[in-house]
């Protein structure tokens, strides 16, 4: 069917024409007659990353081939969204190894982007807990793994959909003995405060901060630590204990329909954040939560997004290593200053990864929400030139308007990548809008 | 357990109802024509949900193999729901008797063939259900899909004397009238997204409708109204109208 597409932060929006398939027979079938495919799970990265002339709907194609209860293995189709996983899993006393801040993600999606989450300085990325893998190339379906057909199983997770589609996916859960976490939040003064506060709680399991982008002179930077671990079964009430593994029940809100960029102004930027302090009055809250609101605390509003209005938003996410605090002090200035940002700033702090072409590295992560404005991508560029400055990189899951350069000088690996992608996918039958504006080189098919 | 029998299982609506039925605990057996393309959802269906799933080989077509493919089954059936059709090429059918007979064929007489089976069985037991999805294209025919409309018509008017007859025999026969879903069959349509079900809400509505025993469904269910509009329209108009 022939529609507008666009994925999370509405921009851009494209005109695609999307197919969809349930059996592999099918998408072997599309990828055989069609070029210009990229793969499109649940639309949750930011930009264009998933849209191109041909996108392919990996949704239908969701459906679980195999569990271990007993060690605590998944095998699953890769259009399955991680709620559904979790469905599965949780009551049997296993958890998603790695999660991202919305459980409205695929398993391809998760792969593609090698996803990170909370425990990133712990237990690292999603690709840390494959254990192998299917895809759809440009040569045909190969079977990968971190010692089988390496390269492609690296240029694959965090390769955006440029290898081919990936069909199926067989990877580790995590050992849960209860539904529930026990949550710690901390208020920091400043950015030196929640640093050192980062520092200090690295032996949790899960660990990121909310910080206050529009704060100068002495609260520069205050934020809230959340860490967290999963709770054992004497750590909750009564209530709780007698189905330790079984969720309580709750609605869920809708945004209904695009909401007018003002009001996420200023001050209402300012305003949440006061709100947002004046509810942990206390420097140090602890508390034992469902899992939902610990990891996905977001996805309660469904459609929160619409909330930007009709122009759309990018986010902005970039990576600087563990050297350049003064460099991180010097973005988040830049972006206070011109307090276009949002309320929703993230900081995590990322343990060590040096993979080909995922986006973690030892260091601090930021992102924050810009609604598109006039003018917005001008001060983006700006950014983008402090982030590469410190040695730091974008998260091409967030992007929607790097310019190539950025990329190229960014990402260490970047012209390997390139190199394993044209052997797989020759031509380029798979391919991006995002991947075409950074121009990459498919090579040729012959 | 109760068990149902899906005839076309590998659809998007019928996974939909799949799912629905073996969430509420129902043994699922799943029947469509190649079965090998079954089996993950048949691993699906058993991890989700803790059911017992079968895949078995069924084509609409093949009348003769009916009786046989029916008796064969490991267990005889408590719910019978024929979902599979053929919207075919409209165009194509009107000049080609080979196109328009396989639209006929599967959504008329292959329905008939295999329903009049699971009927002997469920009447001479004085029980079970049955369930058609015919569809509201058969409300009235229209220059569009005229050859697929008049095969789903003959399937409506075949499921209310089903149930006119087997009411007696205390076996429910429910028809199922869906208007757009958004399914492989519909994927080259641009449909309105307001009109659109997706294949869970239609499974939704057929679960809790026949646990009501409702006769005749409309799903979504203002498609009553749409339709009631459209036979309403006079023949001399609507002829005029390039629907
Ligand atoms: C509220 C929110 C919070 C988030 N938090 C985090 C976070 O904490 N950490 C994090 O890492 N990310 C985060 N993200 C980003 C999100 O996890 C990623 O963008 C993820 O890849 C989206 O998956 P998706 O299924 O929606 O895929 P899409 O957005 O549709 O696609 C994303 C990429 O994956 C590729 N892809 C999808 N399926 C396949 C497949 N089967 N085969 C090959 N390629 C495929 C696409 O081509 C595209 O390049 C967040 C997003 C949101 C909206
Ligand atoms: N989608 C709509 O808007 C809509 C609207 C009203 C009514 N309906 C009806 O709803 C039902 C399901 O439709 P859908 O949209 O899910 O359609 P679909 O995606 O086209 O699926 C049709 C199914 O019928 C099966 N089938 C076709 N010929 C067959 C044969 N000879 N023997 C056995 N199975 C056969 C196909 O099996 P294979 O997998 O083997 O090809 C397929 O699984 C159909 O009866 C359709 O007419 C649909």
């Amino acid at each position: 069917m022939r529609k507008q597409l666009s994925n999370w932060g509405n921009y851009p929006a494209l005109d695609c024409e999307e197919a969809a398939f349930s059996v592999e027979e099918q998408l072997q079938q599309y990828v055989d007659t069609h070029e210009h495919i990229i793969a499109r799970g649940n639309g949750r990265c930011y930009g264009d990353a998933s849209l191109s002339e041909h996108s392919i709907s990996t949704l239908r194609y969701d459906k679980v081939l195999a569990f271990d209860e007993a060690e605590g293995v998944f095998e699953c189709q890769s259009g399955i969204t991680l709620d559904q996983v979790l469905d599965i899993t949780v009551p049997k006393g296993w958890f998603l190894p790695v999660t991202p801040g919305t459980k409205f993600i695929t398993i391809g999606g998760a792969v593609a982007s090698d996803v990170h989450g909370k425990n990133h300085h712990a237990e690292g990325s999603f690709s840390n807990h494959i254990i192998s893998m299917r895809v759809l190339t440009g040569k045909g379906l190969l079977t990968c793994s971190p010692s089988q057909e390496t390269d492609l199983f690296w240029a694959t997770c965090g390769g955006m959909g440029l290898t081919g589609v990936i069909s199926t996916v067989k990877f580790r859960l995590k050992k849960i003995e209860t539904a529930y976490i026990k949550q710690k939040q901390i208020k920091a003064k400043n950015l030196d405060e929640i640093i050192r506060l980062f520092d200090e709680h690295k032996h949790y399991t899960y660990s990121m901060a909310w910080i206050d982008c529009l704060q100068k002179g002495d609260s520069f930077g205050r934020s809230i630590l959340i860490v967290g671990e999963h709770a054992k079964p004497y750590e909750l009430n009564e209530k709780q204990r007698a189905a330790p593994l079984k969720l309580p029940m709750k609605g869920k809100l809708t945004v209904p329909f695009n909401l007018p960029g003002f009001v996420l102004n200023n001050f209402t930027v300012k305003t949440f954040n006061a709100l947002y302090y004046a509810k942990n009055y206390k420097r140090v809250i602890e508390n034992v939560v469902p899992y939902e609101p610990f990891f996905y605390p977001l996805d309660a509003i469904h459609h929160w997004n619409r909330g930007y209005g009709k122009d759309g938003f990018v986010q902005y996410q970039f990576v600087l290593p563990l050297a350049q605090k003064d460099g991180l002090t010097a973005i988040l200035r830049r972006i206070g200053e011109k307090g276009w940002g949002s309320f929703l700033a993230v900081l995590k702090v990322f343990g060590h990864q040096d993979d080909l072409i995922s986006f973690p590295m030892e260091g601090y992560t930021l992102a924050l929400d810009f609604p598109v404005r006039k003018g917005l991508f001008a001060f983006l560029d700006e950014l983008d030139a402090l982030v590469l400055e410190y040695g730091g990189r974008l998260y091409l899951s967030k992007d929607a308007r790097m310019q190539q350069e950025v990329f190229w000088n960014s990402y260490p690996n970047a012209r390997k990548f390139e190199s394993i992608v044209q052997a797989y996918n020759p031509g380029g039958k798979f391919r991006s809008v995002q991947s075409d504006r950074l121009h990459f080189d498919y090579g040729s098919n012959s | 357990m109760p068990t149902v029998l899906i005839l076309g299982a590998g659809s998007d609506m019928a996974v939909a109802i799949a799912r629905k039925y073996a969430s509420a605990g129902y043994s699922i057996q799943l029947a469509a024509r190649n079965p090998a393309q079954l089996h993950a959802l048949e691993r699906d269906l058993k991890i989700r949900h803790q059911v017992t799933a079968t895949s078995h080989a069924f084509d609409a077509l093949h009348f003769d193999s009916h009786p046989s493919f029916y008796q064969s089954l490991p267990v005889q059936p408590d719910v019978v729901i024929s979902v599979f059709g053929y919207l075919g090429d409209q165009e194509k059918g009107q000049s080609d008797w080979q196109e328009a007979s396989r639209i006929l064929h599967t959504n008329y007489t292959g329905a008939v063939s295999i329903l009049n089976v699971a009927a002997e069985a469920m009447a001479a037991r004085n029980s079970g259900t049955i369930i058609g999805i015919s569809s509201v294209a058969g409300d009235r025919g229209r220059m569009s899909n005229y050859l697929y409309g008049s095969a789903k018509a003959g399937f409506t008017a075949y499921l209310s004397g089903l149930r006119n007859r087997l009411f007696h025999a205390g076996v429910h026969v429910m028809t199922v009238q869906p208007g757009f879903v958004d399914t492989q069959m519909t994927q080259h349509l641009t449909l309105p997204p307001l009109l659109t079900a997706k294949p869970a809400e239609v499974a939704n509505d057929i679960f809790k409708a026949a646990g009501k025993k409702k006769n005749v469904l409309y799903t979504k269910w203002f498609w009553r109204y749409i339709m009631l509009i459209i036979t309403s329209v006079p023949e001399f108009m609507f002829k005029k109208l390039k629907l």
